[in-house]
């Protein structure tokens, strides 16, 4: 027979490591309201506004021609600038995090200037390159071609606002993994393309899927930069961001929070996906880190 | 091995590597990030060096423009600062304790980032106004006036400090406060005089990113701020302004004091991110 043992009642000790109930109550508290007025409550209002006059207006402004075309454009601009800032993002990473060279800190620097840019000041500098008093503007004219107030502009507004992204969540995790697995493969025989589809890619293939997440949402999100190149040019040049303002600027609040629902949408999207893939990039960055080269 | 190695690969790499494509990758980044990022970016300087520099001066010191400085700094050092305060508490206590929806909530700390600025704008927008959910309990207005500015600039940089503690409250080693504990520190102190030091450099850097990107912020402000010159109106709305009337080296002139603004707040940020790390013995 076995009787399992009794522990002694334990003194009321507090642990010297945690606050007492009632404080950490009222931070949950503090915090909970905080959130909630500054990020729940917006959240909300956003479906609650769009849905205020019914399905039927709701419908009604996202089939609208004007707010097809926008939606369209929107998706064009992220289809071509994603792409290239992926390209981009894994040129820079392959030879920031894989090489040994002069100049690489600068380089660093440099990837990350578009972050500290305001998105207006992104439009502007296309203007002074691309407008009609800019550097190719007479150029463009006497060509009969448009990049500013035209889709190509708009496209590359945005490939400068969401350009560092993708290398920015490839560089610190290829840095971590270090090289050894890709000079082995290389030892074995294995030329370029082999190392860098076989080995490196699987590697970093969550990272990878994070930052064009990350790119994506701001790609078609993106307002201000936008604004500034773009002309307003109703079914011609409004992205989904653009589209909303007008519509909210002519008191057509139903229909502006119905085409901002499906921003908020894209918004809650990525940021389930986001969650999603930060488990997986957190679990390579401590096989990394630890593990695999020991 | 050497001798067949590039120019690129012998005039730059500091240390010899069997892995190729550096060439490619190097050269195809460099090209990139010239055509897209430095040459348009010197497109602003090179503008603003055609003007003489009473010119310069004059554009921007005028006194609307002097009026959008002192909001656009004003409320984005307000903002900052008020995410610095709610930020350390919602980060405390997201690591440390256990409570419903947690995670759920986590996730959500992001949505500023991840919400288009346009949308952000409008919701606060009427949130905030008169007869909104919120404005209709207020005393005072918030949209349409500066303090509007404030909470758009307060919404946009919420996720900062918040993203910037986790990691290292994550990481805060339980042994140096039981180590207080033990030698009779109250709770108080031990994190007045331990946790806080150790959490300083994060909370800094948290700040000093909420406050640079509330600097140049644009989409959530324009719609809640009313824009009336000299009172409510931001930096970046008068050089669209200014765009708008053709006056392209006003707008320059701006855009140029605002970059450089953005690049002194750069490299503090880096620095203070070295000292972070340093401090936390990385």
């Amino acid at each position: 027979m076995t009787t399992t043992p009794v522990p002694l009642a334990p003194p009321r000790l507090r642990n010297a490591t945690t606050e007492p109930a009632w404080v950490k109550w009222t931070l949950i508290g503090v915090a909970l309201a905080f959130l909630t007025f500054f990020l729940f409550i917006p959240l909300a209002i956003v479906f609650v506004e769009a849905l205020k006059k019914g399905w039927g207006v709701y419908l009604a402004a996202v089939v609208e021609p004007d707010a097809v075309s926008a939606i369209q454009l929107t998706l064009i601009a992220a289809a071509i600038s994603v792409p290239m800032n992926l390209v981009f993002g894994v040129a820079a990473a392959w030879c920031i995090a894989k090489f040994e060279f002069k100049g690489k800190s600068l380089l660093l620097t440099l990837i990350d200037l578009p972050f500290s840019v305001s998105p207006v000041i992104s439009g502007l500098i296309f203007v002074l390159v691309f407008g009609l008093q800019g550097w190719f503007g007479e150029w463009l004219r006497d060509h009969d071609l448009k990049v500013i107030f035209a889709v190509p502009g708009i496209v590359l507004a945005t490939v400068f606002i969401t350009f560092p992204f993708v290398a920015r969540e490839l560089i610190p995790l290829m840095q971590a993994q270090g090289t050894e697995q890709e000079e082995a493969a290389r030892v074995l025989g294995a030329n370029g393309w082999q190392i860098f589809w076989r080995v490196t890619l699987p590697n970093v293939k969550w990272a990878l899927l994070y930052g064009v997440i990350l790119c994506n949402a701001r790609a078609m999100g993106e307002f201000g930069a936008v604004s500034v190149v773009s002309g307003h040019i109703r079914g011609q040049t409004n992205t989904m961001p653009l589209h909303i303002e007008i519509l909210y600027n002519e008191y057509q609040f139903a229909a502006a929070f119905a085409v901002a629902s499906l921003l908020a949408l894209l918004a809650l999207v990525t940021l389930g996906l986001k969650y999603a893939v930060e488990q997986r990039v957190k679990h390579q960055k401590r096989d990394a880190t630890t593990g695999v080269n020991e | 091995m050497l001798k067949d190695a590039s120019f690129l690969r012998r005039a730059l790499l500091t240390r010899h590597s069997v892995l190729p494509g550096f060439d490619l990758a190097l050269g195809f980044t460099v090209l990139y990030l010239s055509f897209i990022v430095l040459i348009p970016l010197s497109a602003a300087f090179l503008k603003t060096a055609t003007m003489t520099w009473p010119a310069f001066w004059d554009a921007v010191t005028a006194p609307r423009v002097l009026a959008s400085y002192r909001l656009t700094f004003g409320a984005s050092l307000g903002g900052a600062l008020i995410n610095a305060v709610f930020g350390l508490v919602v980060a405390w206590v997201l690591v440390r304790y256990d409570f419903p929806a947690k995670r759920f909530i986590d996730a959500l700390v992001d949505l500023p980032f991840a919400l288009p600025t346009a949308v952000a704008g409008i919701a606060l927008t009427a949130l905030y106004a008169q007869n909104g959910w919120i404005g209709q309990f207020l005393p005072f207005k918030v949209s349409f006036t500066p303090l509007g500015v404030f909470v758009a600039l307060t919404f946009i940089g919420l996720p900062f400090v918040v993203r910037t503690l986790q990691p290292v409250l994550e990481d805060l080693h339980k042994e140096f406060e039981e180590a207080a504990a033990t030698l009779g520190a109250s709770r108080w102190q031990t994190f007045r005089l331990v946790i806080f030091p150790i959490l300083a450099p994060a909370l800094l850097t948290g700040f000093a990113l909420a406050f640079a990107r509330a600097l140049g912020e644009y989409g959530s402000v324009i719609f809640i701020a009313g824009n009336m010159p000299m009172v409510s109106e931001i930096t970046p709305l008068l050089i669209i302004t200014k765009l708008e009337q053709y006056d392209y080296q006003g707008a320059t002139a701006i855009a140029v004091v605002m970059l450089v603004a953005a690049f002194i707040l750069l490299l503090g940020i880096n620095a203070l991110q070295g000292w972070a790390r340093s401090r936390q013995g990385r």
